[in-house]
């Protein structure tokens, strides 16, 4: 990891197939440093999508009915498309229990 | 080098029962909604005293009206209370309340409004309020171990910042503290699904687990199904949890449940209120989400101090239990830094580990028993809400 540079975007578990964003004001095309915070391993990824702190950007393509991996858990299914570096919450994704 | 919580300590009473108290109130405590106006009266009469009127205690039956005792009960034999002042509008219950707060050893006196008035009630009471500040005032503190502090927890306003770094500190805490002979406490029985699997192989013994799985299924069957509408989209999650980055209540339950660490495991599972009694460690208590009640049953089942992480910016506290708030999002600590205790958002930046931030939370618990007030308590913050169960009679 680079001494002293500051994440944009934080994934808990290498199973993840989406992170969480933990600076304010990420504009689309920033080019994020990303750190799994199991192993501390990082890795370069470009945000497609002006996101605000705290919401999840895909790691990988997700399409619909795919499952939402965070903590390495189940956390819901995708029921709209997000590309690698979108945006993922409640208008592309939901709970699988209600 | 690492702290010794073995050896640490705190200055704090120690009250009759044995129990470690950090702070040191009077309280004129009503039985009822309508016994509120005459303790708030009395309160205004003597220095140094709290009244906490509420909304409930009359034509309540069966286990309602157990929960609401227990909670009103446990809430005056809290160790954080010298004594209390019980008013109700008649004498039976006002004795159920003032017999069961006794049971501490506490000086407790009950005063009922029927037959005597406000007026006569309050002038009666206020005598007492004034004798109980007196004493209480001269009760000194001594050394007591950190460790004998009952703490509890339950996080709000969520976001996905709560799951990686103010929730796992408090869970540092927990892993550090319990095995030391800490009492803890976490609940949220709503909010556990989604991760329920996980909360059920956490249990520190098989009956423990059947018990956590028969309360949450109990909540699912009788409350959810019961009244749900299309989902519980609109409740769970909330909408300042959605705001926040949470989609849905697996993301919450699996950020919630890391206030209980890597290595605790809890021993029993309690109704709402109800008192620890298998010994030091870590307990589930069958709770609403909702941050006022839940700190309301935790601190009336007899926890001292609640730790309170949260990412949007919840701003409870108690009148009875200082509140610790724990956030790292950088956004709340910009615009509401006036609520939080503990700053973890360098947990974000990783400049801070979850061991530091832990011993940062274990630090602000030393400094809030020995008379730090919270936050919440300089900010006036007394949400007391009692949970009720179903309709009055």
């Amino acid at each position: 990891m680079i001494a002293n540079a500051h994440p944009q975007l934080l994934v808990h578990d290498k199973a993840d197939n989406v992170g969480v964003v933990v600076v304010e004001g990420l504009t689309a095309g920033t080019e994020m440093l990303c750190v799994c915070t199991e192993d501390n391993s990082d890795f370069r990824l470009t945000a497609n999508a002006d996101i605000p702190i705290g919401h999840k950007v895909a790691l990988t393509d997700l399409k619909a009915g795919d499952t939402v991996i965070k903590y390495g858990e189940d956390i819901g299914k995708m029921v709209g498309d997000a590309e690698t570096g979108g945006h993922v919450h409640t208008h592309n994704m939901k709970t699988k229990r209600w | 080098m690492a702290f010794d919580f073995t050896q640490e300590t705190v200055k704090a009473w120690r009250r009759e029962n044995g129990r470690v108290g950090v702070r040191n109130h009077v309280l004129i405590l009503p039985v009822d909604d309508i016994s509120n106006a005459a303790c708030e009266a009395v309160a205004n009469n003597v220095k140094g005293t709290m009244a906490i009127p509420h909304a409930y205690g009359r034509l309540q039956f069966g286990e309602d009206l157990d929960l609401h005792f227990r909670t009103i009960i446990g809430t005056g034999a809290n160790p954080n209370v010298a004594a209390v002042v019980v008013i109700g509008i008649e004498p039976e219950w006002t004795k159920i309340i003032v017999d069961g707060i006794a049971k501490t050893g506490k000086p407790v006196e009950g005063f009922w409004i029927e037959q005597n008035g406000d007026f006569e009630t309050i002038r009666r009471a206020s005598w007492k309020a004034k004798e109980y500040v007196h004493w209480a005032s001269e009760l000194q503190k001594e050394d007591c171990p950190l460790t004998d502090l009952w703490v509890s927890t339950k996080c709000g306003e969520s976001d996905t910042t709560t799951g990686l770094s103010s929730c796992p500190t408090v869970g540092n805490m927990y892993d550090k503290l319990l095995p030391h002979g800490l009492y803890g406490v976490f609940g949220e029985t709503s909010e556990i699904t989604g991760a329920e699997h996980i909360c059920e192989k956490r249990a520190a013994n098989p009956e423990a687990a059947a018990k956590f799985m028969k309360t949450w299924k109990a909540y699912q069957d009788d409350v959810i199904e019961q009244f749900k509408t299309s989902d519980l989209s609109d409740s769970q999650p909330t909408k300042g949890n959605i705001l926040g980055g949470l989609s849905t209540i697996e993301e919450k339950a699996l950020g919630n449940l890391e206030k209980i660490g890597r290595t605790s495991t809890y021993i029993d599972v309690l109704e709402p209120a109800e008192a620890p009694a298998k010994g030091a460690g870590l307990y589930f208590m069958d709770t609403s989400s909702a941050a006022a009640e839940c700190v309301t049953l935790m601190a009336a089942a007899g926890y001292v101090i609640h730790t309170f992480p949260t990412g949007q910016g919840n701003v409870v506290g108690n009148p009875i239990v200082p509140v610790i708030k724990i956030s790292g999002n950088p956004r709340t600590l910009r615009t509401m830094s006036e609520h939080i205790d503990v700053d973890v958002t360098g947990v974000l930046r990783r400049d801070m580990t979850i061991d530091q931030a832990g011993d940062a939370l274990i630090e602000m618990i030393r400094r809030t028993a020995n008379g730090r007030m919270t936050a919440a308590e300089a900010l006036g913050h007394r949400e007391f809400s009692m949970t009720k169960l179903y309709r009055s009679a």
